[in-house]
């Protein structure tokens, strides 16, 4: 009797579940046990599907549940799967975040204003998005994690997606800047401008060829839809 | 209690030394008590431009390191009636002889006892930058309708601005030739004020009578009828409070002859 209940007990109480879906397997791992017990019954799970080979390469979602895995976590997970031959993880999920990285999701998907001129010499730097309601004057920087918006005229050096970001956009109300950055990426400006020739809102992109284009304002709505952040509220008509 | 204003550019060369001599001149024929103190150590030259070289004997150095009292230090300028003073640099060391907080303790002994202290600033924005600007809660930027100078005095505007105790620095626009501006070859005035977008506290012409007057020991606003020196007294009164309009620019050469070639469309000039 005692046996069957303990029996019964593991069974129920799997650390790791195996769903197929037609998208390939998920892994559910149970986050209230022991770490080591739970990498234990991955490996013996990992070694029992061993034989099913068909061929084809499963790809493989983990689901961490509110358990909160270190990088090195992470790697080791993936390890133990990938060494079957037809399995490969394409993501591992958790339902939790340290405060740190909560805190930096949280700056850069912030939109950051600022009012006031940037002037030479002077650099300023936010982790998002930036909208600037001034000038940058020429030798001022602005930089942004993200996408910079300029409300005025942008007469100095404009760097978005400056951790990376090849998607970042620049748009300037006066687009004539000393130089553009986006992510690694950067061009210079016309040795001449022809002042009548900025007085229109413009952006600037990387381009297909990997160029930083300057645009008409309009095209951004096609180009990068993830832009608008748009929600509720009231856009009727 | 006075007012010290600090004079500065970033750039050298634009006139920091000429504007402190002419307005400081400008402000005592107001009647007002005002003391110059040249901050240019080691590069030490407003006593030259007004003419008082020869009468040095302490300087700033003397003053903070408290080898002598300010007033044995002071230059009076016998032009004026016990109204200009002038408190020279030291000539032979350099710019860390002394440090801000020397400056800020003299600008407030001064200030009991002088209505206007106007503070001729190295250029640069280093040491001497710093000490110039350290005892000062008024700023003045100049600068010539170069590209570079206006870069410069950019440069030095976003640094005031983060001065504490010092209110929004103010523009004058020196060496202006209006023929090279109309033409389009220099920048104008209302170009640099709107790059720069702080107050234009006045418009000085190029004249070949500043360089003179300087090369004589005598500023040019000492001289009623000179176009420069007409200018230097404007911001004088502007800085006292008077609303005082811009020069223009274009009729400050022009007779009456020149203004009806104009008018039936003959090109002078």
């Amino acid at each position: 009797m005692d046996d069957r209940g303990e029996f019964r007990a593991m069974k129920t109480k799997q650390n790791v579940v195996i769903k197929g879906t037609k998208d390939g397997l998920t892994l559910h791992l149970n986050d209230k046990c022991a770490y080591d017990e739970l990498l234990q019954e991955l490996k013996e799970k990992m070694d029992a599907v061993n034989g099913q080979e068909h061929g084809s390469i499963l790809t493989v979602t983990v689901q961490a549940g509110n358990r909160y895995l270190l990088d090195e976590d992470i790697e080791e997970i993936k390890k133990i799967i990938n060494q079957r031959e037809h399995l490969a993880v394409e993501a591992i999920k958790s339902n939790v975040m340290t405060m740190e990285e909560a805190i930096r999701w949280k700056e850069e998907s912030e939109i950051v204003s600022y009012t006031g001129r940037i002037r030479s010499g002077q650099v300023l730097e936010v982790p998002g998005d930036l909208l600037l309601i001034g000038d940058v004057n020429p030798g001022g920087t602005v930089k942004a994690g993200r996408n910079i918006f300029i409300l005025g005229a942008l007469k100095g050096m404009a760097h978005a997606g400056c951790y990376g970001d090849e998607t970042a956009v620049i748009a300037a109300g006066r687009m004539m800047p000393s130089q553009l950055r986006i992510s690694h990426y950067f061009n210079r400006a016309p040795d001449r401008y022809e002042e009548e020739d900025y007085y229109e809102t413009e952006c600037a992109y990387i381009d297909d060829s990997n160029q930083i284009v300057v645009d008409r304002l309009q095209v951004l709505k096609h180009l990068r839809p993830g832009i608008s952040t748009f929600k509720g509220g009231k856009h009727s008509g | 209690m006075g007012e010290a204003i600090v004079i500065t550019s970033g750039k050298g060369g634009v006139g920091k030394t000429t504007t402190t001599a002419n307005l400081g001149t400008a402000l005592a024929l107001q009647e007002k008590k005002v003391c110059l103190v040249d901050t240019d150590i080691g590069l030490r030259n407003l006593d030259v431009v007004m003419g008082l070289e020869n009468r040095i004997i302490y300087d700033l150095v003397d003053v903070v390191e408290g080898r002598c009292k300010i007033h044995q230090a002071l230059v009076k300028d016998k032009r004026f009636n016990d109204l200009l003073y002038l408190l020279p640099a030291a000539q032979t060391t350099d710019k860390s002889a002394v440090r801000p907080e020397q400056l800020k303790k003299l600008m407030e002994e001064l200030k009991q006892e002088f209505d206007y202290i106007l503070i001729d600033c190295p250029a640069g924005i280093e040491q001497g930058y710093k000490n110039a600007v350290a005892g000062a809660n008024k700023a003045i930027v100049v600068t010539t309708p170069e590209k570079s100078a206006v870069r410069d005095a950019d440069r030095v505007i976003g640094l005031l601005e983060k001065e504490e105790g010092m209110e929004p620095p103010k523009l004058i626009i020196n060496r202006i030739r209006s023929h090279m501006m109309q033409q389009g070859d220099m920048l104008d005035v209302d170009e640099v004020a709107a790059h720069l977008s702080i107050e234009l506290l006045g418009i000085v012409i190029d004249d070949d009578e500043v360089i003179k007057s300087s090369h004589n020991g005598e500023p040019v606003a000492h001289n009623p009828n000179n176009r420069a020196s007409i200018a230097y007294r404007n911001i004088a009164r502007r800085i006292l409070g008077e609303s005082v309009p811009l020069q223009q620019l274009d009729d400050i050469k022009e007779g009456f002859f020149t203004r009806i070639k104009k008018f039936f469309g003959v090109r002078s000039k």
